[in-house]
């Protein structure tokens, strides 16, 4: 074989081995999803666990969601009173700070903090459960892991999540006018007046449909990756890593996508 | 009845079984001796169903268990007792939570009294005090991890019992008081064991028959007289190397009470 060919199997044969690997990912987290969907039945063993992880993860998650959206709306503040300041009328602040809240900056800054601290926190546990055997105890007790361990955390995102992102929003927009008023001299009539001119109610539906769409992200990749570590501590740290960031990602191209389909396509 | 059929079972590259066979009659103790990542783990992972073999067949109760669907594994699990080798207790939950979760009839779970009174029998029979019911995995000793977890693989009464390595990493006084256990709940429970280990002389007291698995094969069947008096060089260099690691040890306990 001449160096040309070898120098472009190369690349081909890794090309192949990630398309593989890709699809045999897909394939094992769709049974996954299907066996979440199979263990709703077991209601009485995943409801009182949901409520256990959504207490922990929300009461736990909302200092830094309200810390974050709080900066987030102040941020925007400032940043619109530095451009429209003697271009537009002041009461546009209202629409701007409040719309960028509702459409973008609370969920999607919400998400991303959720799916480093959520996200790490679920690949964790489950890795740990996996390379400690306590999985296949589990299994081996007769028991499914997916309405004891998936549906659980999974169900708890998705009460929990959409909640702290409308409590997110509503910092934001009060941190916002706070800034505002401070630093330019906006009135609350003012801003109101700009909020409610520019407001739809479908704002908020997007904004909560978004957040239930970054929820689904933030737990189930996580779980997936955690249910799915090899190799001891090493994989632990893998898997956490790969869960963050591919939940990340997945935020991101949801944001594109969602945005796209509810808001461009009207 | 437990029975392996030829079963092959590789990991990529890696031959882990090329067609083992074996045997467990009901009521019977069978030792699974080999050095270790021999495959002795995997094959007791195919017994209750938790990987399935390349090739051919495992019978549990006269059941074809990589057959089995989902349903038809989870109630043939309920008869099968499993104790991991690092016990695998959920370390969020107490002992009691954890004994609790091996009552496999939902019934008797969901009872409140039942579960209690079955947590402090299945104490009892590990030799372990009730105060022990109250503490989470991480407050025991590896000695009590394992009984716990032996006590977990008792509580929903199984008809088999399956070992993974119940002393390693045990000193000797501890590894000595598990195999007693092992011998007493097959004396007092009758079920039918599988006891996955590298330590010969442990296996030799609390079996009926030992196996070797040697090199992805079952190398030799027998009881413990027989295996010592085989004349195979494999089953011969295993038994050397662990007189070897008895007379290591044994020198190790003299020196430090000496010292």
């Amino acid at each position: 074989m001449s160096n040309g060919a070898v120098l472009t199997l190369g690349p081909l044969r890794l090309l192949a081995r990630w398309s593989l690997r890709t699809a045999d990912h897909v394939g094992r987290f769709s049974f996954l999803i299907a066996d979440m969907f199979r263990g709703l039945a077991e209601w009485r063993i995943w409801v009182p666990r949901t409520l256990e992880q959504a207490t922990a993860v929300g009461y736990g998650s909302l200092f830094i969601v309200l810390l974050v959206a709080g900066f987030a709306g102040a941020v925007t503040s400032l940043q619109t009173g530095y451009q429209f300041t003697g271009t537009l009328p002041l009461y546009y602040a209202g629409a701007v700070i409040s719309e960028s809240m509702i459409l973008e900056l609370g969920p999607v800054l919400t998400a991303l903090i959720l799916a480093g601290r959520i996200g790490a926190r679920y690949a964790a546990e489950l890795g740990t459960m996996r390379v400690t055997e306590q999985i296949d105890a589990l299994e081996s007790l007769g028991r499914s892991p997916v309405s004891h361990l998936l549906l659980p955390r999974v169900v708890a995102g998705l009460m929990v999540i959409p909640a702290l992102t409308m409590f997110a929003n509503a910092t934001g927009i009060v941190v916002g006018y706070l800034t505002a008023k401070g630093a330019l001299g906006l009135t609350y009539g003012d801003f109101e007046y700009g909020a409610r001119y520019f407001f739809r109610p479908l704002d908020l539906w997007y904004s909560l449909i978004k957040s239930y769409c970054f929820a689904a992200a933030i737990t189930a990749i996580p779980c997936y990756l955690g249910f799915n570590t090899q190799q001891g501590a090493e994989g632990v740290g893998r898997a956490t890593t790969t869960a963050v960031v591919s939940a990340s990602v997945a935020i991101l191209m949801l944001d594109a996508l969602i945005t796209k389909l509810l808001l461009v396509a009207k | 009845m437990i029975e392996l059929l030829d079963v092959h079972k590789r990991f990529l590259e890696n031959v882990v079984l090329d067609g083992v066979s074996l045997e467990v009659k009901d009521g019977e103790t069978v030792a699974l001796l080999g050095p270790s990542g021999v495959g002795k783990s995997v094959t007791l992972k195919m017994i209750n169903g938790l990987l399935r073999p390349d090739s051919g067949d495992v019978i549990v109760d006269g059941l074809h268990v990589p057959t089995l669907g989902r349903k038809e594994l989870a109630e043939l699990r309920s008869k099968i007792g499993y104790v991991f080798q690092y016990g695998a207790l959920f370390d969020s939950m107490s002992v009691a939570e954890n004994i609790r979760l091996g009552i496999t009839d939902e019934t008797c779970y969901n009872d409140e009294k039942f579960c209690d009174n079955r947590v402090a029998e299945c104490l009892r029979l590990v030799n372990l005090l009730p105060e022990v019911a109250t503490k989470l995995p991480a407050e025991l000793s590896g000695g009590m991890k394992k009984r716990v977890g032996i006590a977990r693989a008792i509580a929903g009464k199984p008809k088999y019992l399956l070992y993974d390595e119940p002393t390693s990493g045990l000193d000797p006084v501890n590894a000595d008081v598990i195999d007693g256990l092992i011998e007493r709940l097959r004396d007092e429970l009758g079920v039918t064991s599988v006891v996955v280990s590298h330590d010969v002389r442990g296996s030799f007291r609390v079996a009926d028959r030992v196996a070797l698995l040697w090199q992805a094969k079952i190398r030799a069947v027998g009881t413990a007289e027989e295996i010592l008096a085989s004349r195979d060089t494999a089953v011969q260099q295993f038994l050397e190397r662990d007189l070897e690691m008895s007379l290591i040890q044994a020198e190790g306990n003299q020196d430090r009470h000496g010292a």
